[in-house]
């Protein structure tokens, strides 16, 4: 069984390293501070765009579909961040990540709705209740280790959807959800007008997010995430204990999804169970990891974008005249966007293990 | 009390189904540890498969549901056989990967489902005593029940015979123990994970069926095979990765409780999910007292 070919395919593991040449990293540096100034100027650019490019109905740049699209990009981008906190540089494979972005947004929802709080309380209160949460049960589902901690995580996140579903004391809304009562927002964040604000709060949430990401894996707990990713028994010999890092990890990366999912309340203004607290949502946050490349930080970030502005561009794909007149084995299939993303899912697993940005980085390392 | 009887039966039956999708995840994990996600999509398709054939039969008799049976077995069994072939071997020493390739073709299959049969359920034809209730005294217990009840005994000691008995099943056992050994003694294990994935994915596509027929009213929808999942990756859970007894065990357990408290706190207000979540404490009280489970290998 040993031949080239497979060392090849283990080397290219899902799991890649971080570290990079220097050189690598300023220009890096330079491409996320210009694609940054562009993406807060986005707002103000009035372009028309071909309708082929752009997933909202109306084909300019700043309309309020395509801003909503991008600012939903950007809320998952840091879910997605907050996930490859756990998975991506701890190795941990949680399947319950959207719990934690269901307490953000029903936590926020219920504070601001049902309690009247202020805003900022109610966001603190919200960002307790999931850094409570997430170590309580982070404690218990860390005791297993690889598949059983999957397993386990995935159980308590579909209790949570049962229990939301169940609306105790009518506090959920049950199947139907919430919506958002404005009262206690401020006006700036209120209507249609509010798109672009929220789109700057949502990017500035990301580039907090980015910051917080970046500084936890650079600091001393995040090489110990990295041994332990690598391998946990040789970080406990060192004297790591890998429950403690792991703890951290996992609580942090929640602590981002309730974050993203009290954003993603603000934009959309609706939390159901299907659209917050359901596994699809998982599914979908590790799909954008995987796609994004693990154990990068923009690798997660641009996985996000990808995979929602695919998601409602091909939707909107879908929904064009010329696709009904196509046979129905060839309609059928590119109508679903789920089916399409589930396909690049796949062939990405496959072929492209190291995501978008083992693309670029092994092009980049190939010239030195 | 009268119904006592009836909803212990219930919770055996529901167990019985959870042991055939639990087992194939169990025999899967034991020999190859891959966790597989695409199992969820081989119970829809077992039932889909099911559909269609059951709707070109004329008139449900007893025969006609066995075919139904037949067809929903080896739909999944077809499936597993390819996902196996084509998706798992390529990533063969890549066990991430190998989990991940299953959940893409999950999602990408329950999405293909949508699209062609719609988001609604189709509804199996199936013969009307399958339909029908067994009443014995103050008991009245629906035949569905005793039929999933009789399969999963059925695949349970076949199952048994099958790993104790013949020569693929010695190799599996012996590859859950030391691949690598069984592979130096010359045997090809490559052909075991074929197996593994074959008897799996048919074992899931008969409880796809069942399931249908005997929890969801003979409904089955794109998604309903991946909530069972949920409950047979409990299932496994609890059992302790790897151990097909366990599984067992662990089936019958979660099958009563999930079906005692269903139906005993369905009584109280805005409690109706408590049965599914009883199930996730059950498996945290498991795991506090006994990490790897109550049969499993020491992780």
């Amino acid at each position: 069984m040993n031949s080239p070919v497979l060392d090849k395919l283990k080397q290219r593991s899902v799991l890649r390293p971080v570290s990079q040449p220097p050189a690598a990293h300023r220009t890096r540096r330079i491409i996320l501070a210009i694609g940054l100034a562009i993406l807060a100027l986005i707002p103000f650019i009035g372009l028309s765009l071909p309708s082929w490019l752009l997933p909202g109905p109306v084909n300019i740049v700043n309309s309020v579909g395509t801003l909503d699209v991008l600012a939903l990009g950007f809320i998952f981008a840091v879910v997605a961040l907050g996930y490859d906190l756990l998975f991506g540089f701890t190795g941990l494979l949680s399947l319950g990540q959207v719990l934690y972005f269901a307490l953000g947004a029903y936590g926020l929802d219920i504070t601001l709705s049902d309690w009247n709080w202020p805003l900022v309380p109610a966001i603190l209160a919200t960002l307790t209740a999931g850094l409570v949460l997430a170590l309580l049960l982070g404690a218990v589902s860390l005791r297993g280790t690889g598949i059983a901690f999957a397993m386990v995580t995935l159980a308590f996140a579909q209790a949570m959807y049962y229990l939301i579903e169940d609306n105790p004391h009518n506090l959920t809304g049950g199947d139907t959800g919430l919506v958002v009562s404005t009262g206690r927002l401020p006006s700036a964040l209120i209507g249609v007008v509010s798109t672009r604000n929220l789109y700057w709060v949502a990017l500035a949430l990301l580039v907090a997010s980015y910051i917080v990401v970046s500084v936890a894996t650079r600091s001393a707990t995040g090489k110990v995430w990295l041994a332990i990713r690598e391998n946990e028994r040789r970080a406990e010999v060192l004297g790591f204990r890998p429950y403690r890092y792991k703890l951290a990890s996992f609580s942090l990366g929640s602590l981002l999804a309730v974050a993203g999912g009290m954003m993603y309340l603000l934009l959309v203004g609706t939390a159901s169970p299907d659209s917050v607290a359901s596994t699809t949502v998982t599914v979908s946050i590790l799909v954008m990891v995987v796609l994004g490349g693990p154990g990068t930080r923009w690798g997660a970030v641009a996985g996000a974008m990808v995979y929602v502005y695919l998601q409602q561009y091909l939707l909107k794909i879908a929904a064009e005249p010329s696709f009904a007149s196509m046979p129905a084995p060839l309609r059928v299939p590119l109508s679903q966007p789920d089916f399409l993303l589930g396909v690049i899912f796949v062939l990405f697993i496959l072929f492209v293990p190291g995501g978008l940005s083992g693309i670029r980085l092994r092009k980049g390392t190939r010239g030195q | 009390m009268s119904t006592f009887v009836a909803i212990t039966i219930s919770g055996l039956a529901l167990g019985a189904v959870y042991f055939l999708v639990s087992s194939g995840l169990s025999l899967i994990y034991g020999l190859m540890d891959v966790l597989n996600f695409a199992h969820g999509v081989f119970l829809t398709l077992g039932g889909y498969a099911g559909w269609a054939v059951a709707a070109h039969m004329s008139q449900q008799q007893g025969w006609t549901f066995i075919v139904t049976a037949v067809a929903a077995t080896v739909a999944g069994a077809a499936v597993a056989t390819f996902t196996e072939v084509l998706l798992i071997r390529p990533l063969y020493g890549r066990p991430v990967g190998q989990i991940l390739v299953t959940i893409g073709l999950d999602l990408a299959l329950v999405g293909l489902l949508e699209g062609g049969f719609g988001s609604d359920s189709r509804s199996i034809a199936v013969p009307a005593w399958l339909t029908g209730v067994t009443v014995t005294g103050p008991e009245r217990i629906p035949n569905a029940d005793f039929v999933s009840l009789g399969t999963g005994l059925a695949v349970l000691g076949a199952l048994t015979w099958f790993l104790r008995a013949t020569r693929y099943g010695i190799i599996i056992r012996a590859g859950a123990e030391n691949r690598d050994m069984v592979r130096a003694l010359g045997i090809d294990v490559g052909r075991a994970f074929t197996i593994v994935f074959a008897v799996g994915g048919a074992a899931a596509g008969l409880a796809g069926l069942l399931n249908s027929v005997a929890f969801s009213s003979g409904l089955i929808g794109p998604t309903q095979g991946d909530t069972l999942l949920i409950f047979a990756f409990i299932v496994v859970v609890i059992g302790g990765l790897g151990s097909i007894n366990g599984a067992a065990i662990a089936a019958v357990v979660v099958g009563l409780v999930q079906s005692y408290v269903s139906f005993y706190a369905k009584s109280g207000a805005g409690l109706s999910q408590l049965g599914n979540m009883s199930v996730v404490i059950v498996l945290a009280i498991v795991l506090l007292v006994r990490p790897r489970g109550l049969l499993g290998r020491i992780a």
